[in-house]
C-alpha cells in the first residue's frame, strides 16, 4: 500500500492540496481530509469509463482519434468547447486545434462565471489570494454563493475559521455578512444575513456604492427598502465595510447569473474598488469546476480573450453572444464539436443538446455521462489529478500541479489532443 | 557552418567598432575565422551583409511578458487587441495585442526587432508556475524571470532575527531557496515594505519606517538582500524598483537608497520613474542631471531607463499601491491582486500625451538620463514594457538618441513649459552604433552576467542581428535584414521565417535545499498551499539552462 500526501483535489475551485490518498494494487482504497464531494470524486475517479466508440460501435483509441481528426478536418464551422475540468496543458492543445481548424472556442465559464470575467474586461477587479483572506480578513461577505454546500472546505481552510497571521482568533476575529435570496447553510454561519428579493443585484450594489461614497439617498416614506431589505440594514453593511481593516467579498453565481449578468458584477467590482478609498477590500469569484479559471487564463495568454473566441479569419476574434457556446447552438451555426472535460448533455439547455445530437460530436471524458450515449466519437481518458498530472488554477489564480496516483488504461486528455492536433495540422498542410 | 560577410561589425565587448569582418557560425556558436582556409570560407553558406551593421542579438533586461499580472492585463484590455492581430501561418501561431500581446506574438515581435533574449521582471513565487507556463508558450527568445522578495514575509521574518551571524546565513539560505522554488534568475525588490504596508492601507514606505508584523525597515530589506546577492555571487545584481515610484521629489529617496547600497552591486530599474525633483508647489521637475551626476561617480551600479513612449499603454507592476493611486488619479479600470505572504500587483491603463506637462517631463527625464550618464555600460534601454510604453517603440527611442535634430523637433509638440523643468533641449549628444549596441545588447548581457550573450566573439551564442544602414534610424532598427537565433536565420527583412523555442535561464546558488524549521512553521501556518506543492517542478521548463554563480 502506498500513501500519497499533499494531493490536490480537482473537484472545485478551492483545489485543496492537503488530501491523503491510499493506493493498493493500483486502486484507491481511502481518501482522507477531503470534503464529501472531493472524497467521492477521488475514490471513484477511475470507475465507469465509457467504451471507446465511433457512432456507437466499440473501437480502438487510434481509430477513434482518426475519426475525430476526420470530423474536425472536414468541418466548416466547428466548435471546440469545455476544458473546465482538464489541465492547462490539455487546454493549450485545444486552443491550437481551434486555431488550425478555424473553430469557435469557448469554455464553461460562458454560462457560469463568464459575466464576472466580462466585468473584469470593463472595470477590472480588486482581488487577493485566499491566504490574504485567511491571514487578514476581519470582514467577510458571501454574496450569492453557498460554499458550505458547493465549496465545502472554503470556510474551514480559507475564509472563516482558520487562524491567520494577523487573525490569531480565527472566526472570532471576523465579522461575516451573507447576502442571498434564501437561507442556506452558509447564511446560517453569518453574523448578518440579508435575505434579498431575486433580481436586484445591480440595485443593491448601486445603493451600497452611493452610501459608501456619501451620496444622499432620498427614499419616499414607506419605500425605504432595497431588494426587500430596509436601507438601514444596508447602511450598517456600509459602516462595517468602512470600519474593517481588510474585507473580502466572495461572490457566486447568484451575482454572475442574476438578470443583467455582467453589469451586476461590474457594479459589484466598482463597489469593491470604491471601498479601497476607505480601507482595503478585495473580491474573489467562487469558481466552480476545478480548472475553469485555468481556461480563462490559458485562453487569455494564447488568444487575448478569456472566452468566446472565433478563429475563422486565422486570428482570434472575441464576441460574447456571437461566439458563446449556448447562443451558437441555439442558432444552429456549427457543424461539428470537440467537447472535452465537460458534460453538455447534463449542463446545456435541452434545445442546445438536441441540436448537438444532429451534428458530429467528439467527446473526451473519464466517465460515462449524459453525453457519451449519443456522442459520435467517445474517447475515455485518464482522470486528471488521479491518473494524469498537469496544472490547475485555483479560484484565486494560484496554479498547482496535480499528482498521478494510479495508472489508467486510457491516455490523458493532453496526449489524445496532442495527437489529434498533429494529425489535423498534417491534414491541413497536405 | 555559416558565414556573415562584408558587414560592419559592432561588437563593443570585443572592441569591434564597425570594422568589416566575417562572423562565422558553427552550430549554435560563434567561432573564430582565424585559421580557416579560404577555400572552406568560400564554400560556406553565406549571408552577404554589405551595407549592414552586424550586432549581437538584443537583450531585454526588464519587461513584463508573462505571468499572472500580465495575463490580468490581457483580460483588462480587449479593446486594444482587435486592431492588432496576427493570423496563423504555416510557421507561426495566431495572436493579438499591442501593449500586452499574447505569448507567441510577444516572441515574434521581439524577434522582428532583432531581440533574442528577454526577462520577465516580477514573479511572486506562489504564482511562478503561471509565469513559466506562459514562457513555455513564448517562442523565439531565451528567457527567465526575476523573483520578487522585497515584501516577502519569510524574508522579513529572517531579518528580524537578532543574531547578526545567524541572520545572514539564514537569509542566504532563504534567498537561494526562493530562487530555486520559483525557478527565478535574479532577486527582484519592488517598493520594499511598501506593498505590505498598503495591505493595511497605510502610506508609502520611507526607508526607515518599519513594516509590520516583523518591524523591519525598507533600508534593512534592501541592504540585506544586496549583501546576500553578492554573497551568493548571483550572475545579476539585486534588481531594485525603489520606493515612491512616480512621485515628484522621489529623487531624494532614490539617491538615499543608492548611497545606502554603495559598495554593493545593484541594478536600479526604470530609473526614469525615480528621478523627479519637486517644485515648491509640489509639481514635477527633472532630477535627471543630479541623478546622472551621482551615477557617473558610481560605476558599481547599473540602471535601465524605462523610457516613456507617447500613446496608450497599460501599466502593470508589483507596486500595487502605486497602481491604486494611478486608478484614483485617472478614474480608469483597475485590476489588483494581493498575494499572501509575498507581494501584490496592479494593472491600470494609461496614456502618455506630449501636451500633458508631467508626461512631457517624464519623457524628457528618460532621454536626459540616457544622454547624461556618460558610460553606456551603466544604462540600458527599456520601456519597462508595457509600463512606460511597449517594447515595439525601441526603434523610435534609438532614433531619438541617434538623431539630435529629430529629438529637438519634438520640442514644439511638447507642453510649452517643458523647457522650464528639463534640460533635454540643451543636450547635443548623439549615440553611435557602438553605444546603441551597448545599451540594447552588450550592456544588459554584462549586467545579467551572461558571458555568452551580448557579444559575437568566438564562443558566444550565435544570436545575431543584422540591420541595413539607413538615414532613418527608426526604420533601420524596425526591420532587421536578418536575425539569427542559435545560429539559424529566424527573421529575414523584418518577417519571421522560422520559429524556434528558446531556453529558460535560471541559477543554482549554494544552499537553500530546504526551508529552515522556523520558516517551515510559518509557511505551514500561514500559506494556503502545502510546502510540498510550492516548488516549481522541472516540467515547467522546456529547455532549462543554469547560468553559473561566481
Amino acid at each position: 500500500m502506498t500513501t500519497h500526501d499533499n494531493v490536490v483535489c480537482t473537484f472545485c475551485g478551492c483545489l485543496c492540496d492537503d488530501i491523503e490518498v491510499e493506493v493498493r494494487d493500483n486502486t484507491i482504497t481511502a481518501v482522507k481530509k477531503a470534503c464529501a464531494i472531493g472524497k467521492n470524486k477521488i475514490m471513484h475517479a477511475t470507475s465507469d469509463p465509457p467504451p471507446i466508440s465511433v457512432r456507437g460501435v466499440e473501437t480502438s483509441v487510434d481509430e477513434a482519434v482518426e475519426e475525430a481528426v476526420r470530423i474536425m478536418s472536414t468541418a466548416r464551422n466547428p466548435m471546440v468547447y469545455g476544458m473546465s475540468s482538464t489541465t492547462s496543458e490539455a487546454q493549450r492543445e485545444m486552443v491550437e486545434i481551434a486555431e488550425i481548424t478555424g473553430a469557435n472556442l469557448d469554455n464553461c465559464s460562458s454560462y457560469c462565471h463568464g459575466p464576472g470575467v466580462l466585468a473584469r474586461q470593463q472595470v477590472g477587479l480588486v482581488s487577493c489570494s485566499l491566504g490574504e483572506a485567511k491571514n487578514r480578513a476581519d470582514l467577510v461577505i458571501y454574496w450569492g454563493c453557498n460554499p458550505v454546500e458547493a465549496h465545502m472546505r472554503h470556510l474551514s481552510r480559507y475564509s472563516l475559521q482558520p487562524k491567520g497571521l494577523f487573525m490569531p482568533e480565527g472566526r472570532k476575529g471576523r465579522k461575516v455578512v451573507a447576502i442571498d435570496v434564501r437561507p442556506t447553510p452558509t447564511t446560517k454561519r453569518a453574523d448578518v444575513f440579508l435575505q434579498v428579493q431575486p433580481g436586484h443585484t445591480f440595485e443593491i450594489a448601486s445603493v451600497l456604492r452611493a452610501l459608501l461614497n456619501g451620496v444622499e439617498l432620498d427614499f419616499p416614506d414607506g419605500a425605504d427598502s432595497v431588494a426587500g431589505v430596509p436601507v438601514e440594514a444596508w447602511r450598517e453593511v456600509v459602516e462595517m465595510v468602512k470600519k474593517c481593516k481588510y474585507g473580502v467579498l466572495f461572490f457566486g453565481l447568484g451575482v454572475t447569473q442574476c438578470r443583467n449578468t455582467d453589469i451586476n458584477v461590474e457594479q459589484v467590482a466598482r463597489l469593491v474598488q470604491d471601498a479601497n478609498r476607505h480601507t482595503r477590500f478585495s473580491a474573489v469569484a467562487m469558481r466552480g469546476h476545478g480548472n475553469v479559471n485555468g481556461t480563462n487564463q490559458v485562453m487569455s495568454w494564447l488568444t487575448g480573450y478569456p472566452l468566446a473566441v472565433n478563429f475563422s479569419r486565422g486570428f482570434p476574434r472575441h464576441n460574447p453572444g456571437e461566439f458563446s457556446v449556448v447562443p451558437m447552438l441555439a442558432r444552429k451555426e456549427i457543424d461539428a464539436a470537440l467537447i472535452v472535460a465537460t458534460d453538455p448533455g447534463a449542463h446545456l439547455p435541452k434545445d442546445a443538446v438536441d441540436f448537438l445530437k444532429t451534428i458530429p460530436v467528439i467527446h473526451l471524458d473519464p466517465h460515462r455521462n449524459m453525453t457519451t450515449p449519443w456522442a459520435t466519437v467517445v474517447i475515455p481518458v485518464a482522470p486528471v489529478g488521479v491518473a494524469a498530472t498537469g496544472t490547475f488554477y485555483r479560484m484565486d489564480n494560484v496554479p498547482l500541479r496535480l499528482k498521478k496516483l494510479v495508472d489508467s488504461p486510457f491516455p490523458t486528455d493532453e496526449e489524445v489532443l496532442k495527437t489529434m492536433k498533429e494529425k489535423i495540422a498534417y491534414a491541413a498542410n497536405n | 557552418m555559416l558565414r556573415i560577410t562584408n558587414g560592419q561589425v559592432h561588437d563593443p565587448a570585443n572592441g569591434l567598432s564597425g570594422e568589416v569582418r566575417d562572423v562565422i557560425i558553427d552550430g549554435g556558436t560563434i567561432v573564430s575565422a582565424e585559421g580557416l582556409p579560404q577555400a572552406q570560407l568560400d564554400e560556406m553558406e553565406t549571408i552577404d551583409a554589405t551595407g549592414c551593421v552586424v550586432m549581437p542579438g538584443g537583450v531585454d533586461i526588464h519587461s513584463h511578458i508573462a505571468g499572472a499580472k500580465v495575463n490580468s492585463g490581457r483580460i483588462l484590455c480587449p479593446e486594444e487587441h482587435g486592431s492588432h492581430v496576427s493570423a496563423r501561418t504555416a510557421i507561426t501561431r495566431a495572436g493579438c495585442g499591442l501593449t500586452v500581446p499574447t505569448t507567441h506574438r510577444t516572441g515574434y515581435l521581439y524577434s522582428k526587432l532583432g531581440y533574442t533574449t528577454a526577462f520577465e521582471a516580477a514573479v511572486p513565487p506562489l504564482e511562478a508556475r503561471h509565469a513559466h507556463e506562459e514562457l513555455q508558450d513564448l517562442p523565439m527568445l531565451d528567457k527567465g524571470c526575476y523573483t520578487v522578495m522585497g515584501n516577502n514575509h519569510l524574508v522579513m521574518q529572517v531579518l528580524s532575527d537578532s543574531d547578526p551571524v545567524r541572520r545572514k546565513e539564514r537569509l542566504r539560505d532563504l534567498v537561494s531557496w526562493l530562487l530555486k522554488a520559483s525557478r527565478g534568475y535574479a532577486v527582484k525588490v519592488v517598493n520594499p515594505g511598501g506593498v505590505e504596508d498598503w495591505k493595511w492601507n497605510t502610506g508609502a514606505a520611507d526607508l526607515d519606517i518599519p513594516t509590520p508584523p516583523f518591524g523591519v525597515t525598507p533600508r534593512q530589506i534592501i541592504s540585506a538582500l544586496a549583501e546576500t546577492v553578492d554573497d551568493l555571487k548571483l550572475p545579476h545584481s539585486m534588481h531594485l524598483h525603489c520606493n515612491h515610484l512616480g512621485e515628484p521629489g522621489n529623487l531624494a529617496t532614490t539617491l538615499a537608497t543608492m548611497r545606502n547600497l554603495e559598495g554593493h552591486r545593484a541594478h536600479f530599474t526604470h530609473l526614469q520613474f525615480h528621478s523627479y525633483g519637486k517644485t515648491p508647489k509640489g509639481g514635477f521637475t527633472s532630477g535627471a542631471a543630479e541623478m546622472a551626476e551621482y551615477f557617473n561617480r558610481h560605476p558599481e551600479f547599473t540602471c535601465d531607463v524605462g523610457q516613456i513612449v507617447f500613446g496608450p499603454t497599460l501599466t502593470m507592476t508589483s507596486d500595487a499601491p502605486m497602481e491604486f493611486h494611478l486608478h484614483q488619479m485617472r478614474k480608469a479600470k483597475w485590476a489588483s491582486g494581493d498575494i499572501e505572504m509575498e507581494s501584490g500587483s496592479g494593472v491600470v491603463p494609461m496614456t502618455y500625451s506630449p501636451g500633458v506637462l508631467v508626461n512631457a517631463i517624464q519623457w524628457a527625464v528618460g532621454l536626459e538620463l540616457l544622454l547624461l550618464i556618460k558610460n553606456p555600460w551603466q544604462i540600458i534601454l527599456t520601456t519597462d514594457h508595457p509600463n512606460a510604453g511597449p517594447f515595439t517603440a525601441y526603434p523610435e527611442i534609438i532614433k531619438l538618441l541617434m538623431d539630435a535634430d529629430y529629438r529637438n523637433s519634438w520640442l514644439e509638440k511638447l507642453h510649452p513649459k517643458v523647457r522650464r523643468y528639463t534640460c533635454l533641449f540643451d543636450l547635443n549628444r548623439e549615440y553611435t552604433f557602438d553605444e546603441i549596441a551597448v545599451i540594447t545588447r552588450s550592456g544588459p548581457a554584462r549586467a545579467l552576467g551572461l558571458a555568452n550573450k551580448g557579444h559575437i566573439g568566438a564562443g558566444a551564442e550565435a544570436d545575431v542581428a543584422i540591420y541595413r544602414i539607413g538615414d532613418d534610424k527608426r526604420a533601420m532598427f524596425n526591420a532587421p535584414a536578418y536575425v539569427l537565433k542559435q545560429g539559424e536565420v529566424v527573421v529575414r527583412d523584418g518577417e519571421i521565417v522560422r520559429t524556434v523555442q528558446g531556453r529558460t535561464l535560471g541559477v543554482s546558488p549554494e544552499g537553500g535545499e530546504r526551508l529552515d524549521d522556523e520558516l517551515t512553521e510559518t509557511f505551514d501556518g500561514y500559506y494556503t498551499v502545502r510546502l510540498a506543492n510550492y516548488m516549481v517542478e522541472d516540467e515547467y521548463l522546456d529547455r532549462p539552462e543554469v547560468v553559473p554563480c561566481g
